[in-house]
């Protein structure tokens, strides 16, 4: 009976107890070892097994890693001396082909006293992209560009570039830092320009050909502006036409004017000799750059009130995405000259790069749907509310919150799409995995050799891939400040 | 400091803060028979209704009676489909420069804040002044941090929304609406997703607004602010308004059925 009393009657507590911190964690490897690979039978069991498997694996692998040969003329050789080194009947990675058809994995039949001018154009990549990549992180930038200007430079240097555009890309590299210190935002500027220079470098000719398209753009809001304020229907037809009256007549004129006058060309070079990691990196980092605006612009027409732009998109949308990207490469490759006027050529890697990024578009715009469907209709409504328009809204409020949402899918696109470049050897071009190994492979001296290309394009794309990867957790951890704890 | 504020200021001061004359005879709001369907179900029955400057009304009914889709037609939030509703002068239409134009002179709170998470609070505040009102952004993150002291939280200017309570939180949103310096402000439930602690300072910043003489609709609950802060109170029933009345009125002799129902239920607890 007392001890029922005691346990109902009322109860105040008259001090508060402190905060302790938390018991002390139980750590060390042996513990863990136990808790989590030998906790139980079953875990013993799969702990060996486990064990057992990745020790075939490594048994089987290390002997021909081991046995690596990186200087020889040919596969036999190579044979010669894993068996003069290690025995009869042993094998061995024979890398001497890497070593000596390097230059062909790296830049396909690109003229070898040029290949100066891919290595300016990959270090200045990094100009463009620090900005945009690190927009508001002064120490990663400041890393990424001096390590990018110090090796761009080395290897500019390996390659023997002249003395000259050493000296300017040195330059150029220089002022990205600065200016990355000192006004990041200007730097900008230079991303925007950096599509014209690196064209100029990879294909050569004259630079105003390139600038005139990028002149074209200009032009489109130059219009845009003069129009006024007419409706945004007739003001956007009359830009586009302008920029395509620019890009077709206009600006050619101009090119041909003003290349008299100062001809600053540079020897021009081909797109069949593009070949290897050139042509998948540019053909990658351009269709992986475009894919993002045009699937935004997708995404928002796929969601849009208007019956029409909505139709479009979807149409456009579910089209690309049930046809297997190869068809696409064909109807660039073979069809497409048929629709165009005769006598014009469309450079064969253009045409690729627009299939490419249309395919690519077509899923970024599905990637960002899904983040515009997964923001609350309040956003929206807020946004509404406060008097912004429709389109400073999407900027504004909407699409920073949708992006952010889908940077792994948006991310895990770009990866796969890198890594579809090396499809373009179906329409006959020279990409690193495949066409490029036939090639070594079709010499007698390296007749035989599968694994070694295969497994150094693949290291090269998990490389790549992977800082892709890495670079998409980074920016997810970045933006999640703004998330409640 | 622009006109608007200036003469609200002056306003302010002229009357004092607990003023009876506060309500002008200028038409703040008119909505005449309007009508609004959600495909055949007919949510707004000719609605009538003319809010003056100055005026502080609370609506209130039960949940789907139509008190939150009328005051979202008042900013176009929702559409109506027959009818006219003129708001300060400009009378609603599918004419969007009409909408962009009433939507900056009418703040709006909702019930679930709809904060922007990804900038700060300041961010929130200055946001839409500096890229509707194209105020330059010093001028607009010095107005914003003076409403932000009139709702008691400038400390909390440089964290993120979801660092902050809910009472917090809405006060943010009626911050960043302030910041428009708006003519009325539309509050649709505005405690509803507070918890209980946490009404009271909402509510305090409502009491402080309306003092100050703010044109003000507000769907609520609340039936101690209706009592203390509004000149009138409707009650809305199945899309239509069935009753109006001064607040004393309203709550000793409610007129309808439904009404009186209504106030039982909701006060009997």
């Amino acid at each position: 009976m007392s001890e029922i009393h005691a346990e109902t009657v009322g109860y105040t507590r008259n001090t508060m107890l402190p905060p302790q911190p938390p018991p002390q964690r139980q750590s060390g490897a042996i513990l863990w070892l136990r808790e989590n690979l030998l906790s139980g039978p079953l875990n013993i069991l799969l702990t060996i097994l486990g064990i057992a498997v990745v020790w075939y694996l490594v048994s089987g692998v290390w002997p021909w890693l081991a046995n690596s040969v990186w200087r020889a003329d040919g596969l036999q050789e190579c044979r010669a001396i894993i068996t003069a080194r290690a025995g009869e009947g042993t094998t061995g990675a024979c890398w001497a082909v890497i070593r000596e058809r390097w230059w062909q994995f790296t830049f396909g039949f690109y003229p070898r006293a040029l290949y100066w001018r891919p290595v300016a154009a990959f270090g200045l990549l990094f100009v463009a992209i620090a900005p945009i990549l690190f927009a508001d992180e002064r120490r990663i930038r400041r890393v990424v560009l001096g390590v990018a200007a110090v090796l761009t430079l080395l290897a500019m240097w390996a390659v023997n570039a002249p003395d000259g555009w050493l000296v300017a890309v040195a330059a150029v590299m220089v002022g990205g830092l600065v200016l990355s210190e000192r006004r990041p935002s200007a730097l900008l500027a230079f991303s925007g320009f950096y599509p014209v220079l690196a064209y100029w470098l990879l294909w050569g000719g004259s630079l105003w050909q390139p600038l005139m398209v990028l002149a074209g753009f200009f032009v489109g809001w130059g219009i845009y502006r003069l129009v006024g304020r007419g409706a945004p229907i007739l003001r956007m037809v009359a830009a586009v036409l302008a920029v395509v009256a620019w890009w077709l007549w206009l600006g050619p004129l101009v090119a041909q004017t003003l290349a008299a006058a100062l001809p600053l060309a540079i020897a021009a070079v081909t797109s069949d000799t593009f070949g290897g990691f050139l042509l998948s990196i540019t053909i990658g980092v351009t269709a992986i750059s475009m894919s993002l605006p045009l699937g935004i612009i997708l995404a928002l027409a796929r969601r849009s009130d208007l019956p029409l732009v909505k139709m479009l998109a979807v149409t456009f949308i579910e089209f690309i995405r049930g046809v297997p990207l190869i068809a696409l490469l064909f109807v660039a490759s073979l069809l497409l000259n048929y629709f165009l006027p005769p006598g014009t050529s469309f450079d064969i890697i253009l045409r690729v790069i627009i299939m490419v990024t249309l395919f690519a578009a077509a899923y970024m715009a599905e990637v960002i749907r899904g983040g515009l469907a997964a923001l609350p209709r309040g956003q929206y409504e807020a946004a509404d509310a406060l008097g912004l328009d429709y389109w400073k809204a999407q900027r504004l409020i909407i699409l920073p919150q949708a992006l952010k949402v889908s940077i792994p899918g948006i991310v895990g696109t770009f990866i796969g799409i890198f890594k579809d470049t090396t499809l373009v050897t179906f329409v006959g071009l020279y990409d690193p995995l495949k066409s490029t190994a036939d090639s070594v492979r079709a010499s007698i001296a390296w007749k035989g050799t599968y694994w070694e290309p295969y497994i150094f394009t693949g290291a090269i794309f998990f490389i790549l891939c992977f800082a892709m990867s890495r670079y998409s957790m980074y920016l997810e951890t970045r933006l999640k400040r703004g998330d409640s704890h | 400091m622009t006109d608007t504020q200036m003469t609200w200021a002056a306003a302010t001061e002229a009357r004092g803060p607990a003023s009876i004359q506060r309500m002008s005879t200028e038409v703040a709001i008119s909505i005449e028979k309007m009508n609004k369907w959600y495909g055949n179900f007919h949510a707004l029955r000719d609605i009538d209704l003319t809010v003056h400057r100055g005026e502080r009304i609370v609506i209130c009914g039960p949940s789907g009676s139509g008190k939150s889709t009328m005051i979202r037609c008042i900013n176009r939030l929702e559409e109506h489909q027959t009818g006219r509703v003129i708001v300060d002068g400009t009378e609603l239409t599918t004419d969007l420069k009409n909408i962009d134009k009433v939507r900056s002179e009418v703040g709006m709170v909702f019930q679930h804040f709809n904060l922007f998470p990804h900038l700060t609070v300041l961010e929130n505040c200055t946001l839409a002044p500096i890229w509707v009102r194209k105020v330059p952004r010093r001028q607009a993150a010095g107005a914003a941090m003076r409403y932000l002291e009139k709702v008691k939280i400038p400390e909390q200017a440089a964290k993120y929304p979801g660092q902050l309570s809910g009472g917090q939180q809405q006060r943010v949103a009626i911050a960043r609406a302030l910041c428009m310096e708006p003519k009325i402000m539309l509050f649709d439930e505005p405690t509803s997703a507070l918890d209980p602690e946490m009404i009271k300072e909402v509510l305090d910043t409502m009491i402080g607004l309306a003092e100050e003489g703010m044109t003000m609709l507000v769907v609520t609950h609340e039936m101690g602010f209706a009592q203390a802060v509004a000149d009138r109170v409707i009650f809305m029933d199945q899309g239509q308004i069935v009753e109006q009345n001064s607040p004393r009125e309203f709550f000793a002799n409610p007129k309808s059925e439904r009404t009186k129902l209504f106030l039982s239920q909701i006060l009997g607890h």
